[in-house]
């Protein structure tokens, strides 16, 4: 199909990597950690090109993105849980299905909230993050199962790098195809000016829901992922926290950019636990200081973000 | 008869938690009439000013009313840093990265006093610098806890309308609030209004960091989070930018969030905050005392 | 049929009416200039025409058909397109894109073609990029494809916007003040790209601008406003004769 033929570079680049990647972990050059880690560095780059989508390319400012990620994520746990899923096959649809649930749930809330200007629709999101982040804490009282507060555990551990790996390359290459496409170019036209985007006949306000459910598809795969990996959750986990993390990836990696998105993710992820590593026990509780004070640094050096295509 | 003794009883609690919710949204609504920025970290001021208490009355013996003027001093100190330093240099850069400073000032100040060389990430208890006593007005109770809450908060608010509508400086800050470029060629001196505006702000998220800690006498790094984010809707949900708007909506949000906890349940005592929230950006993002805007 | 009617619109901004109850009509394939002091009401017809406002009261029929209350986005469907007074150009997008943006909103394929690629997909954009360099060519901006839209010269930029609005293959253009800022050489060149509009592409237009030289060589009828009326409507010789308009642009002393 057209589809594979087109993407032939990237699927091939892919396989490259994939196969070395195997190979380190075959000859045991790196721990089990490590391991874990590039997987989780898969995840975050996944969800973090949601972002992306919705606000690298169509320009609107989400800080409830851990919400979604955490929808997905809870939904993967509990269906595989109660379902007793062994299959990496039964697996496939039930990681599909939470990114469906994360994407009506960001459809949902698209629908008043992206009528917003920015600064509100900022406001908007940080609130509903929180509420779910609420509604995360208090989830025993729905279903035992949940955890509330005490976190979700017993998830069944199906997320292998071979899956990870493909899903994302996948949806890479999906993402990818849209963005370099009518729809792609009509996201950047509303976000460089909603009113010209109108003139010219953009149903602007389905765009940007359109661009808005897809990101949290995204990052609902993503939290299926992290779910079936770490199988562990814990409502702190998905909080405000964790969507500056995505934030700050997809402003790094410079908006609208998936490449840059891919890299961002990589180093930060890397930068988090390498911290981590390196820190001994006593101070690595400084991450969390250092962070912020990073992230203030970098707002001051570079006030219009790194590695953009093009001035914002 | 008991009933309206019981909806009577949570009106009070309702509005000496709103008033608290009132100090803090005034400096939100403050600082975004001035800058139009969400300063994410003015919760952690409010946590601020409880630990500063805190460790006033911990370590020393000082009597209540040099504690609150110690503490307003300086949380209004670290407002004025944290504009200097953080928000100064970005005056003219995409809001966007403003908002993102602000967030890492905000988890800065939380993560480092929760460092055990500092503080605590656990919670603390707020020593109480005096005896609770209740007075039985038959109907309903009130403590003296309230009471005070409610003069000082009163006080603060006269205070500010004082300051806002009878002197110079009250005039600059609503003048740039309208037109911050208009306002400098006038001869407002913008960078001291700014800063002014923080301090004030600062001061009044201090006093409600104190109240808070006197009526609930647990603290901890992380409490202003949700208290900010209910402020900051009160605040929205009152007009945001306006001061008059913040208090009604302070009062709102601390009565809504005390009677559904009262008469539904606790567990949705912070979901209904956020339903307020999606109602108002949904029917008036403006908020109640907020004008309506036309598109271009 | 008369490709716009205009019936009664009036606007009100708080206490201030802006648009106080004008009408005219713009025939099939004519061209109507649109003048009047600052703040007079032009721009503000235009936006209530298209959508961008919200009408208070009157009538709007495009071909007989009532876009009152039609929002802005479906305009260009039927075959309407704007420019705007203060230039909007997809400002970090390139000129090449400004223009195909418009053509594949016109004629495009969905989603699951763009995900999969599919022939369909490969057609029309190759047909929509084919068209977009032909309008480049005829708005002389060949070469300059991949510039971002605002690395152009300002009189460059104004045409861009007009070719973006043509991509639509509109029946009608509405065009609000092209000419504002330009130096009297730009001007003639607008005038003849406008004149080569009309030749080329059959089209009604209404065209707000100050700059008399331009609008009274290309309207067949022109549209006097003031304090948001119209005070007066006939052919260009008689509006630059008519005392009213005089008096409207120099004020009474100059009778």
């Amino acid at each position: 199909m057209n589809f594979f033929w087109e993407a032939r570079k990237v699927i091939l680049l892919s396989v490259l990597i994939y196969l070395s990647v195997k190979a380190i972990f075959f000859f045991g050059y790196v721990s089990q950690y490590i391991e874990q880690i590039t997987l989780y560095a898969l995840i975050v780059i996944l969800a973090s090109l949601g972002l992306n989508v919705i606000y690298g390319y169509t320009g609107q400012f989400s800080l409830g993105h851990a919400a979604f990620y955490g929808i997905g994520a809870y939904v993967s746990a509990y269906l595989t849980k109660i379902f007793s899923i062994e299959n990496i096959f039964a697996y496939i649809p039930i990681l599909f299905i939470s990114g469906a649930a994360a994407g009506l749930i960001g459809y949902l809330i698209g629908i008043p909230i992206l009528r917003l200007r920015d600064d509100f629709l900022a406001i908007a999101t940080l609130g509903f993050g929180t509420l779910v982040r609420v509604l995360l804490d208090n989830s025993d009282k729905f279903s035992e199962v949940f955890g509330g507060s005490r976190g979700f555990v017993g998830i069944p551990r199906l997320t292998t790098f071979e899956l990870a790996f493909i899903i994302v390359i996948f949806l890479i290459l999906i993402t990818h195809n849209l963005i370099y496409s009518r729809y792609g170019l009509f996201w950047r036209c509303i976000k460089n000016d909603e009113l010209a985007s109108a003139s010219i006949g953009i149903n602007t306000f389905s765009m940007k829901l359109m661009a808005f459910t897809y990101g949290c598809f995204l990052a609902g795969i993503g939290g299926a992922l992290y779910a079936n990996l770490y199988t562990f959750l814990h409502p702190s986990n998905f909080d405000i926290l964790k969507s500056i993390d995505f934030l700050i990836i997809v402003i790094v990696g410079g908006m609208g950019s998936i490449a840059g998105t891919i890299y961002a993710g990589l180093i930060w992820v890397g930068f988090i636990e390498g911290l981590r590593i390196v820190l001994p026990a006593e101070v690595v509780d400084l991450r969390w200081v250092f962070i912020p004070l990073l992230l203030i640094a970098l707002m001051m050096w570079k006030p219009y973000g790194l590695m953009t295509k093009g001035r914002n | 008869m008991e009933l309206l003794g019981y909806i009577f009883q949570q009106c009070i609690n309702g509005l000496q938690l709103g008033a608290v919710y009132a100090l803090i949204a005034l400096g939100y609504t403050m600082v975004y009439g001035v800058l139009r920025l969400i300063n994410f970290a003015h919760g952690d001021i409010f946590m601020l000013g409880a630990f500063i208490a805190y460790y006033l009355l911990s370590r020393f013996t000082l009597p209540i009313y040099v504690v609150f003027v110690l503490t307003m001093i300086c949380t209004a100190l670290a407002g004025y840093i944290i504009e200097k330093v953080a928000y100064k240099p970005l005056r003219n850069a995409p809001k966007i990265s403003l908002l993102i400073t602000a967030v890492g000032v905000s988890l800065f100040l939380e993560y480092f006093l929760s460092l055990k060389a500092i503080f605590t990430p656990n919670y603390i208890a707020f020593p109480r610098p005096f005896e609770v006593e209740a007075f039985d007005l038959s109907l309903f109770t009130i403590t003296n806890v309230q009471l005070i809450i409610f003069s000082i908060t009163g006080v603060s608010l006269g205070l500010l309308y004082l300051l806002v509508y009878k002197t110079k400086q009250g005039t600059a800050m609503r003048a740039v609030s309208y037109d911050k470029e208009i306002a400098s060629l006038m001869g407002i001196n913008i960078d001291a209004t700014v800063s002014l505006t923080f301090i004030v702000g600062a001061s009044l998220a201090g006093v409600g960091g104190i109240l808070y800690g006197i009526a609930y006498p647990q603290i901890n790094v992380f409490m202003g989070v949700m208290p900010g984010i209910k402020s900051f809707i009160a605040a929205v949900l009152g007009g945001i930018g306006i001061i008059h708007g913040a208090v009604l909506g302070g009062f709102i949000i601390g009565l809504s969030e005390v009677f559904v906890s009262a008469f539904l349940s606790s567990t949705f005592r912070d979901g209904v905050i956020f339903v307020i929230l999606f109602l108002v950006l949904l029917l008036k993002p403006t908020g109640i005392f907020g004008k309506r805007i036309d598109k271009v | 049929m008369n490709a716009l009617e205009v019936e009664g619109l009036e606007k009100s901004f708080g206490g201030v009416k802006a648009v106080d109850g004008i009408s005219f009509v713009v025939e099939e394939g004519k061209t109507v200039g649109i003048i009047g002091p600052n703040g007079a009401g032009k721009t503000t017809v235009f936006n209530l025409i298209t959508g961008f406002y919200r009408v208070d009261r009157g009538r709007i029929l495009f071909y007989g058909k009532n876009i009152t209350r039609t929002q802005p986005y479906k305009l260009p469907h039927l075959g309407i397109a704007r420019t705007f007074q203060n230039l909007r150009l997809f400002s970090n997008l390139s000129v090449f894109e400004n223009v195909l943006s418009a053509i594949l909103k016109k004629d495009g394929y969905n989603v699951v073609s763009s995900v999969f690629r599919t022939a369909d997909y490969f057609m029309k954009e190759g047909k929509a990029e084919k068209k977009a360099r032909e309008l480049i060519e005829f708005f002389q901006l060949s070469g300059k494809e991949n510039y971002p839209a605002n690395n152009l010269p300002y009189g460059e930029q104004r045409r861009l916007e007009i070719a973006r609005a043509l991509a639509l293959q509109p029946k009608i253009l509405l065009v609000d003040e092209p000419g504002a800022g330009m130096n009297p050489r730009e001007v003639q060149d607008l005038l003849q790209t406008l004149r080569e509009v009309k030749e080329r592409f059959s089209l009604s237009i209404v065209i707000i601008e100050h700059q008399m030289g331009l609008v009274m060589n290309i309207s067949d009828k022109v549209v006097v406003m003031d304090f948001g009326e119209k005070i007066m409507e006939g052919t260009p010789g008689e509006v630059k004769k008519d005392k009213r308009v005089i008096e409207a642009y120099l004020g009474e002393e100059f009778i």
